[in-house]
């Protein structure tokens, strides 16, 4: 007798699933930076079109996918044609990579929250150092919430060769971030994430780029969830309203992203203007109060002339201040969530409250995101007969818990969070765009659109209409495609790859170029995931092959 | 005779305060930055109010109990405000040394400039370091009692779910067992020709295996 497949109790609760997996981390610290970088509001107009012809029809796709095969993503493709059992592994293996190294930025952010409830906030001050005199030269030279992010929470080495010990903090805190996620997931699947990923020159290949990432195709999370629906669902209606609710929250994360880039700048500013003025009224003597920012300019051509030489000795020490410099700087990823926003966040009133409630919104987001990055490993584990039979669920959710905590443990040591950002960097660029192109041309081509939109017809009883046809046939192919092939150059072209490196006597990051190790490492995660897909239909064609060797005497 | 006499105090007086002098330490003040509206101003009052601080901080140290209001010397006061200060010894004609000025007014720094209602930063000694306040330092960081808290409540959670499915796992398995016990019960009760039965009366029904499921609909290969 057949288990029935668990499902949804409602329509509602898988939309949800599918919402709290796509709005992730990406939508706060990587659409803002996005659109500053490329044009400001500009930058919407690629987005939106990208988002209604690459991004709503490759979710569709992914959804009818998972809900007409009723099996996670390995079992699906394995069902569409037996030579492409390797797209599901392929996916399975991006998951897993994400699943290691994405668990991290929870433990920050639970070390953050745990760290909200003091006043003051432990990275607006500066500790002082051993004989009292004055501060820590790294705060010094650095600023304070900067020092405690890359002192205090990462300790991070100067470069990725010395690794250093296993922080135990940040250890017990990856320890908490996964016992979370294994509590959520004990219970049946129900999160979504999300993915940012690298930058690339072009305005439009970042919003395409955006669009795929943000949308988490290709992981195998949305044929997981879609798996769970009933066969008549509706979800095309569910397609859309995800991808529009996901870039709605990008968006919304913009304006929320760039007030906070608005108040830095002009908070760096006046202080720069601050200094300046006190370093001139402490060198000439002048009556304080009398330099102001306004007639600042006035009162340096006036000393200039008046005393060239002193004027002389102290201009190298004046730094221009401007604005525009200011709001150019421009900062993605961690670097933003946790030193720029806790930098804004200690000059507000009530730090402890904004912080607090800050962090816990990340945390949300990427226990979100954490939860359907499992269900993309677990669904496949239990779908397979021969593993469920072995183990329960739960044994089974806990033990892949444990070997991701156990590979976690990496990004806690000293050099953690350069292995973070190789992990981060190249974990799923190249490989998601591979396998969502063989997907869509597996269904188009492999399956058959005529036969799959049949299907769809007899299980929802609507019809597909030739924009969607048109899309999964020819537009979003061609576009993923282009995207490869844009990627795969830079990569060629920009040679030996590098990494910042936090100097801690400069107090700021330097550029390194990556050692062989590390290369190969980079290598290694790129290649375990693409070469999944030639290797399984290569090892299906060879089965087949032997199979009707071992037939034909029979017959 | 006498003019001469003035001119020559003055003349060593100004030797002894110089800035960048022997001993010697420059003070500068931002009393318009500490205070905004209620700022007073500079005057020769307030600088003989400074100079009995400086006296009253030496007075605080051994062998200088005699210090004097006029053993402190002011020179070279700039719109800033800024001057230098020296304290002389009793015969007017020897600086005291540096290391005892500024252990001196080290130790009284907090009165020193509470008479100013200024701070540290406002009230600058150059080559005076400050003493910073010490952080607080609880015994337990907070952040491992929160975390504490945090990670008591994940596990005791765990535990219950495990648990809960557990209890539902074996009532479950109870349930099949009392329905394969009515099954049994039942053909007990009637048979004929080996079909018990009231087959309508099971809760579970049958599964006829020549129709095929929904999985195998696509034969594997």
């Amino acid at each position: 007798m057949e288990k029935a497949r668990p499902q949804w109790s409602n329509p509602l609760q898988f939309v949800f699933a599918c919402i709290s997996y796509a709005v992730g981390l990406g939508n706060v610290w990587r659409f803002p930076y996005l659109c500053q970088m490329y044009g400001g509001g500009s930058f919407l107009v690629p987005y939106l079109i990208m988002l209604i012809v690459e991004g709503m029809p490759l979710l569709y796709l992914e959804l009818a996918v998972g809900q007409h095969m009723r099996q996670g993503s390995i079992g699906a493709w394995r069902t569409i044609s037996p030579y492409l059992s390797g797209v599901g592994v392929a996916s399975v293996v991006v998951s897993f990579f994400l699943c290691m190294y994405y668990n991290i930025i929870n433990a920050w952010a639970f070390w953050y929250l745990f760290h909200s409830f003091q006043d003051p906030l432990p990275w607006s001050v500066c500790p002082l150092n051993s004989n009292r005199t004055g501060y820590e030269e790294e705060c010094e030279a650095a600023s304070s919430t900067q020092y405690f992010w890359y002192r205090k929470t990462l300790n991070i080495s100067p470069s990725i060769q010395e690794s250093g010990a296993v922080q135990w903090e940040q250890a017990l805190c990856l320890i908490l971030a996964w016992l979370t996620v294994y509590l959520c997931i004990l219970r049946g699947t129900a999160s979504t994430g999300k993915m940012e990923q690298l930058a690339n020159p072009k305005t439009w290949i970042n919003a395409a780029t955006q669009i795929f990432f943000s949308l988490g195709l290709g992981m195998g999370s949305l044929i997981a969830f879609a798996s769970y629906n009933e066969p008549s669902n509706n979800c095309q209606k569910h397609a859309i309203i995800v991808s529009l609710i996901n870039s709605a929250t990008s968006i919304f994360a913009s304006i929320v992203t760039f007030s906070i880039y608005g108040f830095k700048a002009t908070l760096n500013y006046e202080s720069c203007l601050n200094k300046v003025i006190l370093l001139l009224t402490n060198s000439f003597d002048l009556e304080d109060g009398f330099l102001t920012a306004s007639n600042l300019e006035q009162v340096k051509g006036y000393l200039a002339s008046a005393y060239p030489s002193k004027y002389s000795e102290v201009f190298p020490l004046i730094k221009n201040c401007s604005l525009e410099s200011e709001l150019d700087t421009a900062v993605q990823g961690t670097g933003l969530a946790f030193i720029v926003y806790s930098e804004a966040i200690k000059n507000m009133e009530v730090s402890q409250l904004w912080s607090v409630l800050y962090f816990f919104m990340l945390l949300m987001l990427g226990i979100g995101s954490m939860l359907g990055n499992t269900a993309a490993i677990l669904t496949p584990l239990t779908d397979s007969k021969v593993i469920s039979r072995h183990l329960p669920k739960e044994v089974l959710s806990g033990l892949v818990c444990l070997i991701n905590c156990a590979v976690g443990m990496l990004f806690t040591m000293e050099a953690g969070n350069y292995w973070f950002d190789i992990f981060n960097d190249y974990t799923a660029t190249l490989s998601l765009l591979l396998i969502v192109l063989v997907e869509t041309i597996a269904v188009c081509y492999v399956y058959g659109l005529r036969r799959f939109e049949s299907d769809l017809k007899a299980k929802t009883g609507r019809t597909l209409s030739w924009y969607w046809k048109g899309l999964w046939a020819g537009v979003s192919p061609l576009l993923i495609v282009s995207l490869f092939f844009f990627y795969l150059s830079d990569y060629i072209l920009m040679g030996t790859l590098q990494y910042q490196a936090w100097d801690a006597s400069q107090g700021r990051l330097v550029t390194k170029d990556y050692p062989p190790y590390a290369l190969a490492v980079i290598g290694l995660l790129v290649a375990s995931s693409t070469m999944c897909i030639p290797l399984m239909a290569l090892g299906a064609f060879i089965m087949r092959h032997l199979r009707k060797g071992d037939a034909t005497p029979v017959a | 005779m006498l003019w001469l006499l003035f001119s020559l105090v003055t003349a060593t007086h100004a030797e002894l305060c110089q800035p960048g002098g022997e001993n010697a330490f420059k003070v500068r003040l931002s009393i318009k930055t500490a205070l905004g509206e209620k700022a007073y101003a500079w005057d020769v009052n307030e600088e003989y109010l400074f100079k009995a601080m400086v006296a009253f901080s030496m007075r605080k140290i051994p062998h200088r109990e005699t210090t004097e209001i006029s053993h402190v010397l002011l020179c070279n006061v700039t719109q800033r405000v800024s001057f230098w200060f020296v304290v002389t010894d009793s015969s007017k004609n020897h600086t005291l040394p540096a290391a005892e000025v500024q252990s001196a007014i080290r130790m009284n720094r907090n009165r020193i400039n509470n008479v100013f209602f200024l701070n540290d930063q406002t009230l600058e000694f150059l080559k005076i370091p400050t003493t910073l306040a010490p952080p607080l330092d609880p015994s337990v960081p907070i952040w491992i009692i929160i975390f504490g808290v945090t990670f008591s409540i994940v596990i005791v959670a765990i535990t219950l779910l495990i648990l809960s499915g557990m209890w539902q796992r074996r009532r479950k398995n109870k349930e099949m067992s009392e329905a394969v016990d009515d099954d049994d019960k039942c053909e007990n009760f009637t048979i004929e020709n080996g079909i018990p039965c009231d087959p309508l009366d099971m809760k579970g029904g049958r599964i006829n295996d020549a129709f095929m499921t929904e999985d195998e609909r696509l034969t594997p290969l």
